[in-house]
């Protein structure tokens, strides 16, 4: 009997954050909704209980269903048969799982049927769903194309879709095709419009789509002939019972492969308009991937915890010289720094998910009412934390995600080479993190935005500004020293006004950022728990100031004629 | 047609994950070693229930316990699955009970709730393994029973349709309604809690919780939800004759309950002989270690 939930207390630790409590209230405004629906909470102990109990549901489900599937649905993976994907038969009995227990549309709201639950505890149920199978956190996370089509499509059209979605539908974003991955303004696929039917007609080819033969897709295509570049692109809605959408094939990938990575045509396929034309790349699906690289740290942080288990637990029972290898020193180190990094991950999943749901929900209080000062200035300085913190928590979580997976096939020996460990499926699953929904370098270039405006920085401060428990004034004296370090890199890199350079060095600037942060989303979390936190952050914090130290001593030392030294002839 | 289904479940103490500590010294089991569990076959006959309600609609499933106060969690357990309400059959005169007593207080207590199409049950509970008293329950209510159910293959017209999971193959059986079914461990397992459900139902409460509970939620929740409160029945509300009940109306006597523990004590060597071994297959069946 495992439950992913309940064995888990960090879960609990990050769920019960204190700007909860604001993230309720105005997530069931003000407890209106009890009047309406049995289901609905009183209060916000109420809401809290129901999070929780939700959440012991789907750790159970994912414990003893989907984490026993794991192994073989990677063995089996889907098939095409007839231009339709078939899932691995665990795939199915997992998704039959959490749909009976009503999981799907966790976050719709209620008039949908869906649970009105926050981002937090979303992303929660996929923290736990990677952590027992990655390729499967995928099926799950994309049910938050809902909330896309929730802000963007018209009323009849979330009355059309989203209950469906609630009752276990499946979605997927189409997106890239073979010519327009990362640059997603090159996208060819036409939409022509069909007046006498009253919807548009797709033609063309899509590639790497997760999930590719969903029931319901959101679907990027160029409705606007002649264009070029992404004002040209809509974004559309494709229900495949309306049909003309192939599975031309489905890849055959290093990992996650439990999750069908789909080629598809589109043959004169039916589809409706969601949102206004234009706006299909620069709007809705910068919306789009901001929630899907939320869904991403999820499932690195979630990979990053399965890692940590299985090398803890190797590493204590596996015998050599006489003693339990943990004991050694080489290999406890690598642990603690797993720990550390996963823990870190973690915090800066939490607290970018809450940073996420405070202006999202506000945003959508705004359709219904007026806000008030207070609230408007909330939702400005919540929405540039999210849009700051989204690919600081991708970059740093996914690359964590790698480096644990790695450690913990190392810690194995020479049997986590071998196919008789689960850790040799995790590492292959960690290796699409950082490259799918914007690699680590696209990741750099969004954050290098709030390293250079000072949005980090300014929120380093706030942390700094935090009145903690006295114990943790050294470790934070420490941090602040970081700060002083990382202000003066930042000055000195942006003092150059040379392009080339700054983008040269904004990985660079980028880490030392997330180290900082991350430490001190740590010491935050030892403030509220400190035995289950405090190894965790005096860990980090040395890995992270020795890493920022470097990073220092690469950049003081680093003469921009050098760069051309970088350039292959 | 819509059918009115009873589901007759068992709290048990779970004795799949029996601990060294189980068994306390006088050879009795140790309740507070185990945690107490909805019985397994009770959940497969729940789910086959919940499975006809969804086949026709506007059936309701109401599920039957009988046990001490706590029981009524496997009233909540059922809601959060899917069942429609829940009977709790609670009273210090039940206590002790056999199951000719249990299938008493029980077949009294249905005719309390009235009218049903179908009663269900699992065919029997991992404590005491007697299968006995869904079939004793039928009896006494005078319906038909088909027990060792594997799927309830229809119900239509008044009839039902059952396919048997017997020792040596499977059996298809109908019969008419009202009937009782027992169903077998090899019946689909029933489905996980609800996430709405288990929301709306977390504070349901039988009076006597609701008394000995000082937190304030059920009251609070109370002016809001009217669902909220379980029904408990005493042996006086379903008119049973307190003598038929409990230890008093049990003819089965526990006279001395051992611990057994099994232990190698002797061997024997075979050579590979067919005589030998087939000397000790008869031995094995004659003292009934196997067949």
């Amino acid at each position: 009997m495992s439950n992913f939930y309940l064995d888990n207390p960090s879960l609990k630790h990050h769920l019960h954050h204190p700007l909860m409590k604001r993230i309720v209230e105005l997530k069931e405004r003000n407890y209106t909704e009890a009047a309406t629906y049995d289901y609905a909470p009183v209060d916000f102990a109420d809401a809290m209980d129901s999070y929780e109990k939700v959440l012991e549901i789907a750790g159970e489900i994912i414990g003893e269903v989907v984490a026993p599937h794991a192994e073989e649905v990677d063995a089996q993976g889907p098939k095409v048969v007839n231009n339709r994907v078939e899932y691995a038969p665990g795939t199915v009995e997992n998704l039959k799982a959490t749909t009976q227990a009503g999981l799907m549309g966790l976050s719709m709201p209620r008039r949908y049927n869906g649970l009105n639950f926050p981002m937090v505890a979303f992303i929660m149920a996929s923290d736990m769903a990677a952590r027992a199978d990655a390729g499967f956190c995928n099926l799950w996370a994309l049910q938050d194309c809902a909330e896309t089509l929730y802000e963007f499509g018209d009323e009849a059209q979330r009355q059309q879709y989203l209950p469906r979605v609630c009752a276990g539908a499946t979605m997927s974003m189409d997106l890239t095709e073979p010519d327009a991955g990362s640059d997603l303004q090159a996208v060819m696929l036409k939409a022509t419009e069909d007046p006498e039917n009253g919807c548009w007609r797709l033609n063309g080819v899509k590639r790497f789509i997760t999930n590719g033969d969903s029931d319901i897709h959101l679907v990027l295509a160029r409705s606007e002939e002649g264009t070029k570049d992404g004002r040209g692109l809509s974004m559309f809605i494709y229900d495949k019972r309306d049909g003309g959408v192939n599975v031309r094939r489905i890849e055959n990938k290093l990992g996650i492969k439990g999750s069908p990575t789909c080629e598809l045509t589109y043959k004169n396929a039916k589809a409706y308009l969601c949102g206004s034309r234009r706006l299909g790349l620069i709007r809705y699906v910068m919306a789009l991937m901001n929630g899907a690289r939320l869904g991403i740290t999820a499932q690195a942080t979630g990979l990053s915890e399965a890692a940590y288990r299985e090398a803890l637990a190797y590493a204590k029972d596996r015998k050599q010289f006489g003693k339990a290898i943990i004991e050694f020193p080489a290999v406890y180190e690598m642990i603690a720094n797993i720990k550390a990094k996963l823990d870190a991950s973690r915090s800066i999943l939490y607290e970018t998910a809450r940073f996420v749901d405070i202006y999202k929900i506000l945003e959508d209080i705004e359709k219904e009412r007026k806000l008030d000062e207070v609230e408007k200035a909330e939702l400005k300085k919540y929405k540039k934390l999210a849009d700051a913190f989204t690919p600081l928590g991708k970059a740093m979580n996914t690359e964590y995600a790698n480096q644990n997976t790695y450690d913990c096939i190392q810690i194995h020996g020479g049997s986590g080479f071998m196919k008789d460990y689960p850790c040799e499926r995790l590492y292959r699953d960690a290796r699409i993190t950082n490259i799918y929904e914007g690699t680590t370098q696209l990741q750099v270039i969004a954050a290098i935005r709030h390293v250079l405006t000072g949005t980090y920085l300014l929120q380093m401060r706030e942390y700094q500004s935090e009145t903690l428990r006295p114990e943790l004034d050294g470790l934070k004296a420490r941090l602040a020293r970081l700060v002083e370090i990382y202000e003066q890199l930042v000055l000195s890199v942006a003092d150059t006004k040379d392009n080339e350079c700054i983008d040269f060095q904004s990985r660079r600037l980028v880490e030392c950022a997330g180290h900082i942060i991350m430490g001190y989303l740590l010491l935050l979390d030892a403030d509220r728990h400190y035995e289950a936190f405090i190894r965790s952050a005096e860990v980090y914090v040395s890995y992270g100031e020795a890493e920022v130290h470097k990073i220092q001593h690469f950049i003081r030392n680093f003469n921009p004629d050098s760069l051309e030294f970088y350039k292959q002839a | 047609m819509s059918l009115k289904i009873i589901v007759l479940a068992k709290q048990v103490p779970d004795t799949r994950n029996v601990g060294k500590d189980a068994m306390k010294e006088d050879g009795t089991v140790n309740r507070a070693a185990l945690p107490a569990i909805f019985n397994p076959e009770d959940l497969n006959a729940l789910e086959q229930a919940l499975r006809l309600k969804e086949q026709h609609p506007g059936s309701t499933v109401t599920l039957l316990t009988m046990g001490p106060p706590r029981a009524a969690d496997i009233i909540r357990e059922g809601l959060f699955r899917g069942a429609d309400n829940g009977y709790l059959l609670t009273d210090r005169a039940f206590a002790g009970a056999d199951t000719l007593a249990t299938s008493y207080a029980l077949s009294m207590a249905i005719r309390k709730i009235g009218a049903f199409d179908l009663i269900l049950s699992g065919r029997q509970a991992i404590d005491g393994d007697t299968a006995q008293v869904g079939p004793q329950v039928a009896e006494k209510l005078s319906i038909p029973q088909i027990t060792y159910a594997e799927d309830i293959q229809s119900v239509a017209n008044g009839r039902i349709t059952v396919k048997r999971r017997l020792e040596r193959g499977v059996e298809i059986a109908g019969g008419k309604l009202p009937l009782l079914v027992t169903v077998n461990g090899s019946a689909a397992a029933c489905r996980p809690r609800n996430a709405r459900l288990i929301q709306k139902y977390k504070y349901a409460q039988t009076p006597s919780e609701k008394q000995a509970s000082a937190d304030d939620y059920p009251l609070l929740s109370d002016a809001r939800r009217a669902c909220l409160t379980l029904n408990e029945w005493s042996a006086a509300h379903v008119g049973a004759d307190v003598e038929q009940c409990g230890l008093s109306g049990s003819p089965t006597k526990v006279k001395k309950i051992e611990s057994v523990v099994f232990q190698a004590k002797e061997n024997k060597t075979l050579d590979a002989s067919d005589a030998q071994i087939e000397a000790l297959v008869v031995e094995l069946i004659t003292n009934h270690t196997i067949g």
